[in-house]
């Protein structure tokens, strides 16, 4: 018998609060087990690591993991300052900018992919975060942005921008690609979109209860009318304007620039912060709603607020990046399948596994079919849809 | 008194559930509340922690009104095992330690992981700790939840039917494992049970509930093939044997 099974274990009584347990000795075998579970955190952040580097190098222009490594290296401290710089003229300071010289390299680097692997990365984060949180609030294994309606009421807002306010007129680049004449407009209306749908869920949730079987219900309602109306607006819509909303369906996280990615960065972090902050409450719903609410957590709280964060940072990257599906429904799934339940490990884990889904998805969907560059959500849906189908058939898989 | 219950009742859709509930718990004593299905054992549990919220009437623990009280400072007075857990890919000790929950602020301290070890040894739970719960047995998952319920140390331990869905080896289990914490700590019990032998061996008082009221409360004494008649419904006899007493359904 170990020397800690020999301490006095006596349960003494004190205080107001209640009975007070004399403490036992530090349980090595289970720090040794959260240790793994750490140890496996830190590995897959070093595998996003190299993942980034390779995203960056692969493409048109072959560029070596040695090249990329070196240009990230030398100029981070240029960009940061000119981040500060940046900040510093919103702030009406102008500050003489001496832009760094940039070889066509680093201009490649630094202004194409760059930009669109951390967009994977964040929008990775993002994504699969909302889907974590969803699935431990519904207390639903199929909870997701995608089975709440959200991403159809974003596409909803994208049609109905370019349809009925027009800001979808589209030319061609020369290049296969086509590109939204006016992008903003259609975000902040899909954005809009995005909004309307958690605030129905909300509605429905204060009048019904917030129950799993109520939220899915209304996303599932949700999703068919915005499905419904999709469909009604392209069938008057003429072919240019079909051809835009269809294109802005398709998940790209080529899309974004540097703002619109600080942007995305920090609606991301705050709710990752959030979401890591009410770890021990989501283990304690996990257990059922009594046991949480006996455990001292406000459960009707804690799920309003949860879903209201998850659905903002899903209407954020959609509306920026388009449709991307299925990220937030299979990442946390292979993490719970890794490490377990434990939400302090689960949305740590979940979060790397999201950005890295994303950004290795992007990468195949540029090479695969290179020179064409594949929008990485058609590859991610196929990706989903086998998870999805193993989900069903084996049940309540938590 | 560490539990005091005043004129509890409460309305669940405008149909009156409980009415005019009255009574107190002793330091260091097992109450069981006992009735047919449906007459509000749950629920008059569920107003004692605020899981419910009476409709009047007020519920003292140690003193304090519950309803002042936010739902973290319940859990330090009040330790609560539903009917039903949820399982999911957590340890026994994982389970245990979300005992901690009402005493934790941004993250655990080495003291909680001290506390739950204690009471993994207290329960005999060494082999388990690092065991799934969704991989437990009942009568295992049942002695982690209470184990779950002691590290919230509190005044007050509610149980809602320990024993359903266990076979009888891990009812008597459970039920002594409820009276020895009760014994050997400073904590009362609370307990909605079935079995009214089982209730009969292993509480101090009970509480009989009849049309959302109480029919009839006291030590051993109060339970009488009358009372019994008229609560359930069914006629039955109180035998003694060996130095017990026994309930016979007729």
């Amino acid at each position: 018998m170990p020397d800690r099974y020999n301490h006095a274990n006596t349960i003494t009584s004190t205080g107001k609060n209640g009975m007070h347990l004399t403490e036992g000795a530090l349980p090595e075998d289970y720090l040794a087990y959260t240790g793994r579970k750490v140890t496996f955190i830190i590995g897959g952040c070093v595998l996003l690591l190299l993942l980034l580097i390779w995203s960056i190098s692969v493409g048109a222009a072959n560029i070596s993991p040695a090249e990329v490594a070196e240009s990230l290296v030398v100029h981070v401290p240029d960009r940061i300052a000119a981040t500060g710089m940046w900040i510093a003229g919103m702030f009406g300071t102008e500050i003489a900018a001496s832009s760094p010289i940039m070889s066509p390299v680093d201009t490649i680097i630094w202004n194409i992919r760059l930009p669109q692997a951390l967009a994977g990365i964040v929008a990775g984060i993002g994504l699969a975060i909302a889907g974590v949180a969803m699935q431990s609030i519904l207390r639903n294994p199929l909870g997701s942005p995608f089975t709440l309606g959200i991403s159809n009421a974003a596409a909803f807002g994208a049609a109905f921008s370019v349809i009925i306010l027009g800001t979808g007129t589209m030319h061609s680049t020369g290049a296969d690609a086509v590109v939204l004449e006016n992008v903003y407009a259609t975000t902040i209306v899909a954005f809009l979109f995005c909004l309307v749908a958690t605030a129905i869920i909300l509605a429905i949730s204060r009048i019904r209860g917030a129950s799993p079987e109520v939220m899915v219900l209304a996303g599932v309602a949700i999703g068919s009318l915005f499905t419904a109306g999709t469909m009604f607006l392209q069938y008057f819509a003429d072919d240019v304007q079909l051809a835009a909303v269809v294109f802005w369906t398709f998940g790209d996280i080529g899309r974004s620039d540097w703002q619109e990615l600080a942007l995305m960065g920090i609606v991301v972090a705050l709710a990752t912060v959030y979401f890591y902050f009410n770890r021990w409450n989501y283990n304690a719903i996990d257990a059922g709603d009594e046991t949480a609410k006996g455990l001292g957590v406000n459960v009707e709280r804690i799920r309003l607020w949860g879903m209201l964060v998850a659905s903002c940072v899903t209407a954020v990257v959609i509306s920026l990046l388009g449709v991307i599906g299925f990220v937030g429904l299979v990442c946390p799934h292979m993490v719970r399948r890794l490490i377990g339940d434990d939400h302090r490990f689960l949305i740590p884990g979940t979060c790397v596994c999201g950005a890295i889904l994303l950004v290795a998805s992007d990468t195949v969907a540029r090479i695969m079919l290179a020179p064409h560059i594949l929008p990485v959500a058609i590859l991610t849906a196929f990706l989903g849809a086998p998870v999805f189908i193993y989900l069903i058939i084996r049940g309540r898989a938590r | 008194m560490i539990l005091d219950v005043n004129g509890v009742r409460f309305t669940y859709r405008s149909a009156e559930v409980l009415r005019d509930v009255e009574f107190s718990l002793h330091p260091r004593e097992v109450l069981s509340i006992l009735g047919p299905n449906g007459v509000g054992k749950t629920t008059l549990l569920k107003c004692m922690n605020a899981i419910l919220r009476p409709g009047a009437g007020s519920v003292l623990v140690a003193g304090d009104d519950i309803l002042t009280l936010s739902q973290m400072e319940i859990a330090r007075r009040i330790g609560y095992v539903a009917q039903r857990t949820e399982t999911g890919r957590l340890t026994a000790f994982d389970m245990i330690l979300l005992g901690r929950r009402p005493h934790i602020g941004w993250n655990i301290t080495d003291h909680d992981l001290k506390v739950v070890d204690a009471a993994i040894r207290r329960f005999g739970l060494e082999d388990l700790s690092l065991r799934y719960i969704d991989e437990m047995s009942g009568g295992e998952l049942q002695k982690v939840c209470i184990a779950r319920a002691i590290v919230q140390e509190p005044r007050v331990l509610l149980f809602d039917e320990p024993t359903s869905s266990l076979d009888l080896k891990n009812q008597l289990d459970i039920l002594r494992t409820i009276r020895d914490v009760v014994g050997s700590h400073d904590v009362s019990a609370i307990m909605t049970l079935h079995d009214l032998n089982q209730a009969l061996r292993y509480s101090d008082r009970f509480i009989f509930l009849r049309n959302g009221t109480i029919y009839a409360a006291g030590g051993p004494e109060v339970i009488t093939p009358d009372v019994i008649g008229d609560v359930y419904g069914v006629p039955v006899t109180v035998e003694a044997w060996n130095g017990h007493r026994i309930i016979i359904p007729l």
